[in-house]
């Protein structure tokens, strides 16, 4: 099962929760995530240790995506 | 589809990309300034010592600013990672800490729970991430470079709020040292001094690990 998460004020909250075998469960995990980035957000998936990518797409077959917002210099 | 680079660059595209180079180039311009701010105090203490010995007084003034400085500088550069009171609820502090906890491995958990930033492995030193900022201690362990940076929400949790840093760093650690900004470069016991006590056996970790690597980089 894979999922889609979002930090915010509540620590993180699921978005979505999808299988690949799951097509309705899938377009909704896409549409949320295309939300989020129209939020702002962007879309976060570990690649091994230490390293990460951001993604523009739902990656189906991520075990986790997470959707974090911009940082900048204090 | 993945993204290359932090899309953060583009609001400070007038920076060029940080690397070795501009790290080492930077580090020595803070060299530079420390010197130029102690030798002339001192220089100037001595000499008129030298010439009045009743004026020593001044001296001792001349000499308390050109320690004075350099410690200032310093302090601005510890703050960084200053320990601050969450604002978020105890069950959103859990949270965040819980989904931070899933991020690394079980040795930057340990020293987390013990200090508050998270200990994290690059080709440019080794990092600790805190919910506001992040040091840089530079191969060999000797330098530390200090970076003001933050997700722009101080309600988050501090977990998430290390996390959102983490991932960013992890996405691409020469566009996170580049969207930061530089609050201090200078020697690590200068930093370690200035740093809360809670703080400082993550600095120690840190060091570690940056000697490691700089083994494995002459290695």
């Amino acid at each position: 099962m894979s999922r889609l998460i979002r930090m915010d004020h509540s620590g993180h909250t699921t978005l979505a929760e999808w299988t690949a075998d799951d097509p309705g469960a899938v377009d909704a995990a896409v549409r949320a995530f295309r939300a989020e980035l129209d939020q702002g957000y962007f879309g976060m998936v570990s690649t091994g240790e230490g390293h990460a990518e951001q993604v523009r797409e739902l990656p189906l077959d991520a075990e986790l995506v997470i959707m974090r917002l911009p940082i900048s210099g204090g | 589809m993945a993204v290359e680079g932090l899309p953060e660059l583009a609001s400070v595209h007038w920076r060029p990309l940080v690397d070795e180079r501009s790290l080492n180039r930077r580090g020595a311009l803070w060299t530079a300034t420390t010197a130029a701010h102690v030798v002339p105090f001192v220089g100037a203490g001595a000499v008129l010592f030298a010439v009045e010995p009743l004026a020593l007084p001044v001296t001792l003034v001349s000499f308390a600013h050109a320690w004075v400085i350099p410690e200032l500088y310093a302090h601005r550069g510890a703050t960084v990672v200053k320990p601050k009171r969450p604002r978020a609820g105890a069950r959103a502090e859990t949270v965040s800490v819980g989904l931070l906890g899933d991020l690394v491995g079980h040795e930057a958990r340990e020293l987390h729970t013990q200090t508050g930033l998270v200990l994290e492995r690059a080709a440019l030193g080794a990092w600790l991430v805190g919910p506001a900022g992040a040091l840089l201690v530079r191969p060999g362990g000797r330098r530390v470079h200090c970076y003001c940076v933050r997700v722009n929400d101080p309600e988050l949790p501090t977990g998430d709020r290390i996390a959102h840093l983490l991932l960013a760093l992890r996405a691409d650690e020469r566009g996170f040292a580049t969207v930061a900004n530089l609050a201090f470069s200078g020697a690590r016991w200068r930093v370690r001094r200035r740093l809360h006590p809670a703080v400082r056996p993550a600095l120690d970790a840190a060091a570690r690990a940056a000697r490691a690597l700089d083994r494995r980089d002459s290695g």
